[in-house]
């Protein structure tokens, strides 16, 4: 933020994570069961556009990228939920679960599983429990919303009010899966850990990805203040109330929306912003954007691996980031300390 | 009365914390130039008064104005280039560089700018280089040592530029050669730059030579006001601080020691 090259520094860093999500795709409409050379990509791409898609590879490359994009949306989306909790919450540890609005998901979804098998009907269900934990949230902490919260400025009791609603969520779902029939316990299972295979990306999730990047962007000054100056932001002209209002809604919008399209893939939301602080630093101004297109791709290569590695058998990519982001995280954790000497 | 060409004014402000009484029935009346301290025992509501300066709290009765305008109607925004704050302690959660936090203290000045001009960073640069922590521009805010970090953050109230600088004991952490330089500096903006400031200090010494006015809290809800020649007297001090302060005359410099409770009473401090 300092350097007069702060604008050159972040279009050329945007720049690279872009390509690494194109590259990242393509890996993805490549690998698999069967695969594809990239000539034979190229070629069905064409075919694509000329509207004459033809033969198996097209088919392939179709489902493939179909899904992949599924999982870029949804990656895309986790991590930048997770920066703007962390930055509502003032807190490097919070992702986007840590306040309960998967659980509502969660407990959602799980009804919907429990009563019906429609997908439809899970997906809406997902949505509807996020959104009503994140009003539920709203009004039994609605003290941290007026601005002038603690003296830290940390939304204690958004925190721990979310802490709580979230293990009334597994309680219920603990009570659900403890009724639920055998036969029905896997994909509910599957569902809990995040699983990629049924999905496509909707329009909807884009809008919602979209539409709260171009609103958090328009406020990336405003949010960085607010993570560095707490309570006294107020003094540098930023509406403290307003903003974590603006950031709670977006964090569970991006997070129902998420969570609704692949289930609860955990770690996204935590490692990503993480990753990419570690890397370019705290600023919001680059953050955000950064961390979408680097959660986007994470997520990417992960599914290519979950629906690769044991083939022809798919693991949920909730195991596989878990897998990837526990070791990583703490060796990133462990080189810190190190570097701080605290 | 005629109270517009007052900076900051204080009418019939009483402060509370739960059922008990800090400050009350306050009229105070602050001129630009003027370089304010805070005297107060522990918890006599230093900071609460300050922060319903600075506009973070509204929770007493009374009116404060600001250049002839209620508080509460100025746009958070122009408050921004009117009052600058800091608060006691800070909490770094997130490894910003030292810079960046100074940077944060341009925020009134954007102009819808999404990235800080020329001008923010060379500004931001000086103030740093004002309070003596210029070679710490690119460290991890974390890593810094307390006063290190206090140093910084009065950088950024530096930077930040605003009419009136509000600093809640802005010495605290410093050792004694940065106390004075920056007590120094805040006097001399106060002087020769048309600045105003406010602050809550407990070192008696540090007050007397470099403010020019000293608000004293005394511990019934009372207060006095005035130049420091005025109201920094052993009376008022030991009324306000509960212990008995004697004044020492020294090299043509007024010092202020504290009495020996034992020897001279309880009576004196409850007086």
């Amino acid at each position: 933020m300092s350097k007069p090259a702060a604008g050159p520094r972040t279009r050329l860093i945007l720049t690279a994570l872009s390509l690494t999500v194109l590259a990242s795709l393509v890996l993805a409409a490549c690998t698999g069961s069967v695969a594809i050379s990239p000539a034979d990509l190229l070629q069905a791409g064409a075919d694509y556009f000329t509207g004459a898609p033809s033969g198996l590879a097209a088919t392939l490359i179709e489902l493939r990228v179909q899904r992949a994009l599924g999982a870029l949306v949804t990656g895309a989306s986790l991590s930048l939920a997770g920066v703007l909790m962390q930055a509502l919450l003032r807190n490097p540890l919070a992702d986007p679960y840590v306040l309960g609005i998967s659980g509502g998901a969660a407990v959602g979804a799980l009804t919907a599983l429990l009563c019906c098998e429609l997908v439809w009907m899970m997906q809406l269900a997902a949505f509807g429990g996020a959104i009503l934990v994140a009003g539920l949230l709203f009004v039994l902490a609605y003290r941290d919303f007026r601005g002038s919260g603690t003296a830290e400025g940390s939304a204690t009791t958004l925190l721990l009010t979310g802490v709580i609603v979230s293990s009334g969520c597994m309680a219920l779902i603990t009570l659900m899966l403890s009724l639920t029939p055998d036969s029905r316990l896997r994909s509910m299972v599957f569902w809990m850990i995040g699983d990629l295979s049924a999905t496509r990306s909707s329009i909807f999730t884009w809008l919602v990805l979209l539409g709260v990047l171009a609103y958090v962007l328009g406020r990336a000054r405003a949010i960085n203040i607010s993570v560095l100056y707490s309570d006294s932001a107020a003094t540098l002209g930023v509406s403290l109330g307003r903003l974590r209002k603006g950031l709670f809604l977006c964090a569970a919008l991006l997070t129902a929306s998420a969570v609704s399209t692949a289930g609860a893939i955990g770690f996204v939301g935590l490692i990503m912003p993480h990753a990419c602080r570690f890397a370019w630093g705290p600023d919001h101004r680059l953050l955000l954007p950064a961390s979408c297109l680097a959660g986007g791709s994470f997520l990417v290569l992960a599914d290519t691996l979950a629906r690769t590695v044991i083939a022809p058998q798919q693991l949920p990519v909730g195991v596989i980031t878990a897998l990837i982001g526990v070791p990583v995280f703490l060796l990133q954790l462990h080189q810190h300390r190190q570097h701080h000497g605290h | 009365m005629d109270t517009d060409h007052y900076f900051l004014l204080t009418s019939h402000l009483t402060l509370k914390a739960g059922a008990r009484r800090l400050v009350s029935d306050l009229n105070w009346r602050i001129q630009v130039g003027e370089c304010w301290c805070i005297i107060g025992r522990n918890g006599a509501g230093k900071t609460t008064l300050l922060r319903h300066l600075a506009g973070l709290q509204q929770s007493g009765s009374g009116q404060i104005s600001l250049e002839g305008r209620a508080l509460h109607h100025w746009p958070l925004a122009e408050l921004a280039h009117r009052r600058s704050y800091l608060p006691q302690g800070r909490n770094d959660a997130f490894a910003y560089r030292v810079i960046d936090t100074v940077l944060g203290a341009r925020h009134p000045y954007h102009d819808g700018n999404f990235w800080e001009s020329e001008r923010d960073i060379q500004l931001s640069l000086a103030a740093l280089k004002e309070v003596d922590v210029d070679g710490l521009a690119e460290r991890d805010v974390r890593s810094l040592s307390g006063g290190e970090r206090q140093r910084v953050a009065i950088a950024a109230q530096l930077a930040q530029d605003a009419h009136c600088i509000m600093l809640d004991e802005p010495c605290s952490a410093l050792d004694l050669s940065h106390q004075i330089s920056v007590m120094e500096l805040l006097a001399e903006r106060c002087r020769t730059r048309k600045k105003t400031v406010l602050m809550v200090s407990h070192d008696l010494n540090l007050i007397y030579r470099s403010a020019t006015h000293a608000l004293l809290l005394m511990p019934d809800a009372g207060w006095l006001a005035g130049p420091v020649a005025e109201v920094m007297n052993q009376d008022a001090l030991s009324r306000c601080l509960q212990h008995p302060i004697q004044t020492i005359l020294h090299n043509g410099q007024t010092l202020f020691v504290p009495g020996h409770q034992a020897l001279e009473g309880k009576h004196h401090g409850a007086a």
